[in-house]
């Protein structure tokens, strides 16, 4: 499915593939599509990830000691197509896993299985040259980052993006944060002007407060460790069978009153 | 003629720069800054002013004779990095580090440790040069070496326990490394070995190569030829590149010594060469130890200097052509080496410097008395004392020499 054609602003949430379990990863994922998700970051857990914080660290603990593997995390695709989910998936994974599976295994595989979307937060634009092209033959975009301190990069970055471009709204690792910095729009509206795909932003973003500063300087936003730490905060619930359509109903309209902003009523209510 | 890392910072196959994109700009000005500075003969001049000055260069070049003598092969002498300030060959680095980062107008340090030598080094040169000092450190290295956290805190650093993982170094390092993602507007990320992304392993290499460069003058002095063998030990494998590098082109065999633990065919190693597998660790391709599905894991070393799961990305590169020959010492043997050099030669060295002089006796027993092993010694023992008394149960009339009589 192309990236680009979703109605904007959109809504990309962000959670962890086997956190708690796989089952219970394609019921949230149903669950954010039900609250409106216009695109699903599938992240695969990693032992030693650069990248992020405490939240997302202990949920792809909690990931791993179930045995997910980026393998296991592409085939839960099509268990989520099965269950009725039709917004792109895009897999985040570090780069380390996919050079174990073979950079040419996990395109065919994410091909086969497909994935709409690649993101590799520790392969920097030059490094990235290869997996680009196998990304470009298989039809499966590899998305770019850009951060606040890309300044002169972001030029390249920009004119080489596929799919959309993420921009990383502060310094620093994924998280829950209370304020982003007062240049973001200002950087949010320098990438724009770059790009000829959408932009969107994540790291940090975890109120619905942000998500209306951002909506008007972005063509979308990406929300992780606040549902990722809500998901940790359900946990049990969600493994109790007795409880678990309910607290898949509290995550539901978590997250769709996080994104309200973008949204109109909450489907659900 | 050896010339890596190439622009990119790939030594052949190996290095590069796998970093988030916030790092990408800090790590181009570090590359930028650090080429002006090596071409700079001001810069030059007060890096060597200080080892001097500040640190106590050169280190001397030590022949020991009864060791040569009890072993009845080839003379050894050992690069004494044990007498450098602070007791091991990290301030090198540290001296140089700190250097460019004032010159970058950098104030605040951050640093990664395991066993404390470079927290201790990066705390010092803080403090020498005015500057602010933040070391991570995992809570289980906290435990293991309180001594060196007291150090640390004494020079004026802070020191911040590290709860992921296995609360050892990796875990230190990842952490350091999301701290400067988040400070490298106004931080500058010390790096202790020969690791990370590029320009890092390539910098720490010209601020170790001091070793080497010292080593082969002073041999040439005293032995009118150069060694014929040289061993060092290789966790990050910042000493041993320091002492390899001016002899790569040189007709002299090189042999890095990686802990082997429990036994390199246990579970308890960190034998990252002898069995590790290409994958990228802390932004570098090199070889580490994971499983089959990339996740990296923990290694095992007595040595908590060694207990890496990466390696240099140099030294994946010089294995790969090669041009040094990469063995592992267990546990038992680095503290037979440990206590053996301390009863000869009247010289306790640190446990990891043990595991390369545990090689240095096996293969010096091999050679003839016309040739020469050279062994770097690369830091003082002094802080593992309380971790080898769990070990060793000393008695005056020991014989720990024994073994290596035929």
């Amino acid at each position: 499915m192309p990236l680009c054609t979703v109605t904007k602003p959109m809504f990309i949430p962000f959670i962890v593939a086997g956190d708690p379990t796989p089952d219970i990863t394609v019921e949230l994922a149903f669950a954010l599509q039900e609250a409106g998700a216009d695109m699903l970051e599938l992240g695969v857990p990693y032992s030693d990830p650069l990248a992020d914080g405490p939240i997302i660290q202990r949920a792809a603990a909690r990931a791993l000691s179930g045995q997910m593997t980026l393998q296991k995390a592409v085939e839960l695709v099509p268990e989520m197509r099965k269950k009725g989910i039709k917004i792109p998936i895009i897999i985040f994974t570090y780069y380390n896993p996919v050079l174990q599976l073979g950079e040419e295994s996990f395109f065919a595989l994410a091909q086969q299985n497909g994935v709409d979307g690649v993101l590799i937060p520790d392969l920097p634009f030059e490094e990235s040259g290869p997996i680009r092209r196998l990304g470009e033959k298989t039809g499966i975009p590899l998305i770019s980052l850009v951060a606040p301190t890309s300044k002169k990069r972001i030029e390249t970055i920009a004119s080489h993006a596929q799919g959309f471009l993420y921009c990383v709204s502060s310094l620093g690792v994924t998280g829950v944060r209370d304020t982003l910095p007062e240049t973001l729009n200002d950087f949010l509206t320098e990438v724009k002007r770059h790009s000829r795909v959408p932009v969107v932003v994540g790291f940090g973003i975890s109120t619905s407060e942000q998500v209306k500063m951002l909506k008007d300087y972005c063509d979308g936003v990406v929300i992780g460790s606040a549902l990722v730490q809500k998901i940790e905060q359900l946990n049990e619930q969600l493994q109790t069978p007795a409880n678990k359509e309910e607290a898949l109903a509290e995550f539901q309209c978590y997250a769709h009153s996080l994104v309200a902003p973008l949204k109109h009523a909450c489907s659900s209510q | 003629m050896y010339n890596v890392p190439n622009e990119n910072g790939r030594f052949g196959d190996f290095g590069g720069r796998f970093v988030p994109e916030t790092l990408m700009l800090p790590l181009e000005e570090i590359e930028e800054e650090l080429a002006k500075a090596l071409a700079d003969e001001t810069f030059k001049a007060e890096y060597i002013r200080i080892l001097q000055q500040y640190s106590g260069r050169p280190t001397p070049l030590t022949f020991a004779p009864n060791l040569t003598k009890l072993l009845n092969g080839a003379k050894i002498y050992l690069k004494r990095e044990d007498l450098n300030h602070t007791g091991a060959h990290k301030i090198n680095n540290a001296i140089g580090q700190a250097l460019l980062a004032k010159r970058m107008g950098k104030k605040k340090i951050i640093a990664e440790t395991g066993a404390g030598q470079h927290g201790v080094a990066a705390a010092t040169v803080a403090a020498h040069f005015g500057m602010d000092c933040i070391v991570f450190m995992g809570e289980e290295d906290i435990k293991r070496q309180e001594l060196n956290v007291f150090r640390m805190k004494l020079l004026g650093a802070e020191v911040v326990p590290v709860y992921s993982g296995n609360r050892t170094l990796k875990d230190a390092t990842n952490e350091a490394i999301r701290y400067w993602v988040q400070h490298c507007d106004d931080h500058f990320y010390m790096i202790g070995s020969v690791v990370g992304p590029h320009p890092y392993p390539k910098m720490v290499r010209e601020f170790q190569r001091i070793i080497g460069d010292e080593a082969k003058r002073q041999f040439l002095e005293r032995e009118g030829r150069l060694p014929d063998v040289i061993v060092a030990c290789v966790g990050g494998g910042s000493n041993a590149i320091g002492m390899f590098y001016p002899f790569l082109e040189d007709d002299v065999k090189l042999v890095g010594v990686e802990a082997a633990g429990k036994g390199v065919d246990t579970l308890y190693h960190a034998a990252t060469i002898t069995k590790g597998t290409k994958g990228v660790i802390h932004g570098s391709l090199t070889y580490l130890l994971q499983d089959e599905y990339g996740q990296i894991i923990e290694p095992y070393s007595v040595s908590a200097g060694l207990d890496y799961p990466g390696v240099g990305p140099e030294h994946a590169y010089l294995a790969s052509i090669g041009r040094v020959r990469y063995e592992s010492v267990t546990d038992e043997e680095a503290i037979a080496a440990f206590q053996l050099l301390s009863r000869e030669e009247g010289i306790i060295p640190a446990i990891e410097s043990a595991h390369a002089l545990a090689k240095a006796v096996e293969l010096a027993k091999t050679m003839d008395s016309s040739q020469t092993v050279l062994v770097c010694l690369s830091g003082r023992g002094d802080k593992d004392v309380q971790t080898m008394m769990r070990y060793v149960n000393v008695k005056e009339d020991d014989d720990v020499a024994a073994v290596y009589r035929d």
